[in-house]
């Protein structure tokens, strides 16, 4: 028995697609090729086969998933996540949410943001970076997006470089693209006991 | 004057590809121009700027259409920006809309495209009400007769013009602030 996830968790739940992925074993060679490079470089997991229906979006969106994560410079990855978790929050992708809290969690060696989010969302009490990260990817995240000059200008404030802010565009930005694949194509499920 | 048609016109070919800022729809929808100031700051992610140009056109223009042709598939990118209130992005797509150019509008009522309305409900929730998509909305793609791998391509569609649209939007709030 599956239970499907509706709230807010650190804890990865599994996904559940909700059309049939490819097969691998039917998979094309195209398709092969494609499931090489995948976002987390594990094993080929249902996602992964769900979005090889479509092997030239994902032919190309694995590379750019990566290098907006984790390409060296700019932004901290850490605060990348903390973008990610945000649009995750706005879209409601409960298993995205979970990956990047958790992420965020280890990166910074501090449950404490991620605590304090899911616990009071937008009125969460952050220290000013945070908060103006957090601020300016959940506008961002919003649909149309709202996040305005000010939200830039806070970004600014609060010490962040322009390479900073655009890094932290990207990566929000990329959950506007994420979010819509996860949340809408399955379900984030609880783990299933061995028993 | 003679000079003036050489000064300022040299092209940053071989950079990313081959590509200069023209050809990249998130740089010029931002009118990020060569030898700006965010044109410096966004370089060092030049990689990423011209990934998400090949990414535009596998999901706008790829071999492997299934069941949204290359006209369609405008027309949806055309529609979603729209709904995401950026007019400049929509009327960019739009241009290639063809035979669905009227689709582009969300305020067009579906009766010429009576078997598209399950397709354009669902472009429609997913792009602007993402967090309320639940089974029922891809289970009513199924019962109208849309292939799984079908229902993958629409989502990566919108799901792309989704972070396309917020880049282009926080490079424009950048833009503005450098001037």
């Amino acid at each position: 028995m599956t239970r499907i996830i509706h709230r807010f968790t650190r804890k990865v739940p599994e996904w559940q697609p909700r059309v049939v992925p490819v097969k691998l074993e039917e998979a094309t060679p195209q398709q092969l090729e494609a499931l090489k490079v995948t976002p987390s470089n594990t094993k080929v997991s249902d996602y992964v086969l769900t979005l090889a229906h479509d092997v030239e979006s994902l032919s190309v969106r694995s590379p750019l998933f990566n290098a907006i994560m984790y390409d060296r410079g700019g932004m901290s990855r850490e605060e990348r996540e903390l973008g990610a978790l945000a649009a995750s929050m706005v879209n409601r992708c409960v298993y995205c949410a979970a990956v990047h809290a958790d992420r965020h969690a280890k990166l910074a060696k501090d449950e404490t943001v991620t605590d304090e989010l899911f616990a009071k969302g937008e009125m969460a009490d952050l220290d000013p970076r945070n908060k103006a990260i957090f601020d300016f990817s959940r506008k961002a995240a919003e649909a149309p997006p709202s996040a305005g000059q000010e939200d830039i200008e806070a970004l600014s404030k609060a010490g962040l470089s322009d390479e900073e802010i655009f890094d932290l565009i990207l990566s929000s930005s990329l959950f506007g693209w994420a979010n819509r694949l996860m949340h809408v194509l399955g379900d984030p499920v609880s783990r299933k006991e061995t028993a | 004057m003679a000079t003036d048609r050489a000064a300022g016109r040299s092209t940053d070919k071989g950079e990313r590809g081959g590509m200069n800022n023209s050809d990249l729809t998130i740089l010029s929808q931002a009118g990020v121009t060569p030898d700006s100031t965010l044109s410096r700051v966004v370089s060092s992610r030049g990689n990423i700027i011209g990934m998400t140009q090949v990414a535009e056109e596998a999901v706008l223009r790829p071999k492997e259409t299934g069941a949204f042709s290359h006209d369609l598939r405008a027309s949806i990118a055309a529609r979603v920006a729209r709904l995401a209130g950026d007019e400049a992005l929509a009327a960019y797509y739009a241009a290639d809309a063809g035979q669905y150019a009227a689709l582009a509008d969300p305020g067009t009522p579906g009766v010429q495209y009576k078997e598209l309305a399950a397709v354009l409900s669902f472009v429609d929730k997913v792009a602007n009400q993402t967090r309320e998509a639940t089974a029922d909305d891809v289970a009513g793609l199924q019962h109208a007769g849309v292939s799984d791998a079908d229902i993958v391509r629409l989502c990566e569609l919108v799901a792309f013009l989704a972070f396309q649209i917020r880049v282009i939007a926080g490079l424009r709030l950048m833009q503005r602030g450098t001037v």
